[in-house]
């Protein structure tokens, strides 16, 4: 065993106050408003992006299951939650953003990537982001939410300062000022709308996908949004900084009953994994080819007329679209529970075809699976390629994505 | 806990045998801090090791760790039935749940290990 296997204990260390978005201190780990709650239950805390978040409580396959049978919830505080607003606002976005949002409706939200032109190949993938509209401010102005990978806030919103016009466009980070909390699973619906009076449970149960509202949860302002990063059913809320603690604990209080579980990130990478969604990072990296693993979904080339669309590092992506490119993301499965990790060299006949990207045991399926980006030619479902695992080569299998798709739901 | 168990920093620990073997296994400390174990890999009996020299892996869902000889010797025997029960490892970390078997070069290295006590007080630091 390594001697570094060591659960961190709680320390009390100052935690930096935010109440406006003024740099933090250097070198001293983010903390989200739920930190304390976090070391108090068994949380096991690690640095990640910068802030002090667990990865566990108890079991990260527990959590994980706990997710898919019943209810998982997430302090998701660590994302950067970005306003843009102003009369210029949602243009200035379309201008931007990769994937159009002139025709985004109030309410509606859209998963984009935020790239500049930057680089040998005219265009990096700084992030990817889900720009949801919310309802307009009282001149009638768009009032538009952005929400980004915390290891990218600062140079997102510096990439996006740079380029805010003279006038007609507000930028702020509202991250420190707010709180994100993830409810996952089932159960998730029952839990969250046990917290509101009748109008807003309604509302919220008539969300469709992608898809947000305003509602009092817990007696909180909440912008509820219909996602989520795990493959079920279930909603992401953003609350004041201040009420966090308090919406926490109503939702563990009811979701107690339901088999809710407060869950870490150890479970919210096995989940999103078995879900076949992208991390930053790993299956999308600053000179990702977005056609190649699959997320052209996110790239409008075109507006709704079909003329091209102008964006930074627009002609790059129209270039790579149009060669087509010579790998492509798929998923693996393993029949062992022993996991290939990201930067594992997959094989074919001892040549090698590509890379993994990320991988683990998948706890609701039993066995390991990991994704991969390989050569077009080796990227059928059923063919048979080898990883090597440190010095071991372990037989996995070409299979669609996602791995796991929640079952419909119940009458 | 036998009194006769000696500790590796590396939170192995091992039993000297009347047979003159020695039997290894990990602590329940680094089994505690480890949960959600999904695979283990045993070394080859007849490998050869020296004190320090990975033995083996032990994987949880996030992370590999490896196992290390605490002495150096022969291994001589596996617990087989481990990798497929790896429950049995947060069960009975200092029975059921051995590792290896070894033949020990030198069993004066066992001097170098620390006893219970010692590793305790390390892990409570």
């Amino acid at each position: 065993m390594p001697a570094a296997v060591v659960v961190q204990r709680p320390s009390p260390t100052p935690l930096p106050t935010f109440e406006t978005d003024a740099p933090p201190v250097p070198n001293q780990p983010l903390a989200t408003p739920l930190v304390h709650w976090h070391d108090a239950h068994g949380g096991r805390m690690v640095d990640f992006a910068g802030w002090r978040m667990p990865v566990q409580y108890s079991s990260i396959v527990d959590e994980h299951l706990a997710t898919r049978l019943a209810a998982g919830m997430f302090d998701v505080s660590h994302m950067g939650r970005l306003a843009i607003t102003g009369a210029g606002s949602r243009d200035w976005l379309e201008s931007l953003l990769t994937r159009r949002v002139a025709d985004i409706a109030v309410g509606q939200a859209r998963y984009t990537l935020i790239t500049s032109d930057a680089g040998p190949a005219g265009v990096t993938v700084l992030d990817d982001a889900l720009v949801t509209r919310e309802t307009d401010a009282a001149d009638g102005s768009p009032r538009m939410a952005m929400v980004v990978n915390a290891s990218n806030r600062d140079r997102v919103v510096a990439w996006l300062r740079s380029r805010l016009p003279a006038a007609g466009v507000h930028l702020d980070d509202r991250t420190f000022e707010t709180a994100m909390i993830a409810v996952q699973g089932p159960r998730a619906l029952d839990i969250i709308c046990g917290l509101c009076n009748t109008a807003d449970a309604s509302r919220i149960r008539g969300l469709g996908n992608y898809r947000a509202t305003q509602a009092t949860v817990a007696g909180q302002p909440a912008a509820v949004s219909r996602t989520g990063y795990t493959g079920e059913d279930g909603v992401e809320i953003v609350v004041a900084a201040d009420a966090a603690v308090a919406v926490w604990q109503a939702l563990d209080d009811a979701g107690a009953p339901h088999g809710l579980r407060a869950c870490g990130l150890g479970a919210r990478d096995t989940l999103r994994l078995e879900a076949g969604m992208p991390l930053y990072g790993h299956e999308l990296v600053a000179d990702s080819d977005p056609f190649a693993i699959g997320l052209g979904l996110a790239v409008n080339l075109d507006d709704q007329t079909g003329q091209p669309r102008r964006f930074p590092g627009g002609d790059a992506l129209r270039r790579m679209r149009d060669a087509g490119s010579p790998q492509v993301r798929v998923g693996l499965a393993f029949d062992s529970k022993r996991a290939a990790r990201e930067g594992s060299r997959v094989v074919v006949a001892g040549h090698t075809v590509g890379t993994v990207t990320s991988g683990s045991l998948a706890p609701t399926l039993g066995h390991a699976i990991a994704m991969a980006i390989v050569d077009r030619g080796v990227a059928a479902p059923a063919t048979s390629l080898d990883v090597m695992i440190r010095d071991a080569v372990q037989p996995a299998t070409v299979v669609p994505l996602p791995f796991y798709r929640r079952p419909a739901p119940r009458g | 806990m036998a009194a006769n168990l000696k500790f590796a920093k590396t939170h192995e620990w091992i039993r000297p045998e009347a047979d003159g073997l020695a039997t290894v296994g990990v602590s329940s400390y680094a089994v505690e801090a480890l949960t959600d174990l999904v695979f283990m890999q045993l070394p080859p009996v007849g490998k050869k090791v020296k004190a320090g020299e990975s033995i083996g892996e032990i994987e949880s869902v996030k992370a590999v760790s490896d196992l290390y000889a605490p002495v150096s010797g022969e291994i001589v025997e596996v617990n087989t039935a481990l990798p497929s029960q790896l429950e049995t490892l947060g069960k009975d970390p200092y029975g059921a749940g051995w590792i290896v078997r070894i033949r020990p070069d030198a069993p004066s290295e066992l001097e170098n290990l620390m006893d219970q006590s010692a590793y305790e007080a390390l892990v409570k630091s």
